[in-house]
């Protein structure tokens, strides 16, 4: 999978569970889940699990910390598909 | 863990406290009852004249029993004896069926749908004493112990 279409599949993800409106718009690979997007710590973990599904991989405590904006998200995602 | 014990844990105290005991609990799910008082102070004013109990209290007793009282029960390996659990309500979504007045004891069942990363999600029933459902929906919260 390119960047680009996981960028595309996270925004998918996210797009329920954020605040604000023009940081979606201009999502990008710093985007900050939620200094930038004002999701609460209920929906991260709503995040977190659609990603799971989505991606059909198993996300651990450590990997939820680090997982604060869509670089990391992205960066945890495709190491969990090559793992 | 006893649930005498988890009721003592609970952050609550009168006039907000809406939890009369635990029938049963598991790592599944949890079922309490709570009997509404006649002199509980919101019916003053709901509604003027004729008390009826309003839903975002059953709400708030379906949340004590079926979201605190569960996940306190779900994070005793974490509570030591100084540590209190830090909660915070984040969604719910409920349905109303039936009024409670005054008096009227209500049963809440509540099964876990997930526990992950401190967000525990429960899909919660209440039921009077003639066993007819008040109220059910699905409420979300936050819960971590404070010294982790």
């Amino acid at each position: 999978m390119t960047n680009e279409e996981l960028i595309v599949k996270l925004k998918a993800i996210v797009a329920p569970y954020i605040q604000d409106e023009a940081a979606f718009k201009t999502l990008n690979e710093d985007t900050d889940f939620v200094k930038d997007l004002k999701v609460n710590s209920a929906n991260l973990v709503d995040i977190i699990l659609d990603i799971e599904d989505e991606f059909d991989i198993r996300l651990e405590n450590e990997d939820m910390e680090q997982m604060l904006d869509v670089k990391s998200a992205m960066a945890i995602v495709t190491s969990k598909l090559n793992a | 863990m006893k649930t005498d014990q988890i009721i003592l844990l609970l952050p609550y105290q009168k006039p907000f406290l809406f939890v009369d005991g635990i029938d049963a609990i598991s790592e599944k799910g949890i079922s309490g009852h709570y009997t509404f008082k006649e002199d509980e102070s919101f019916y003053q004013g709901h509604f003027k004249g004729n008390p009826i109990t309003p839903g975002v209290i059953l709400t708030e007793c379906m949340a004590q029993i079926g979201l605190v009282c569960l996940g306190i029960y779900l994070l005793k390996n974490e509570l030591k004896e100084e540590s209190k659990p830090q909660i915070a309500l984040t969604s719910y979504q409920m349905d109303f069926y039936l009024p409670v007045l005054p008096n009227e004891k209500v049963t809440v069942i509540s099964e876990k749908e997930v526990f992950r990363f401190n967000k525990l999600k429960c899909k919660v029933k209440m039921h009077n004493e003639k066993g007819e459902l008040v109220a059910r929906g699905l409420i979300s919260g936050m819960m971590k112990s404070t010294n982790t």
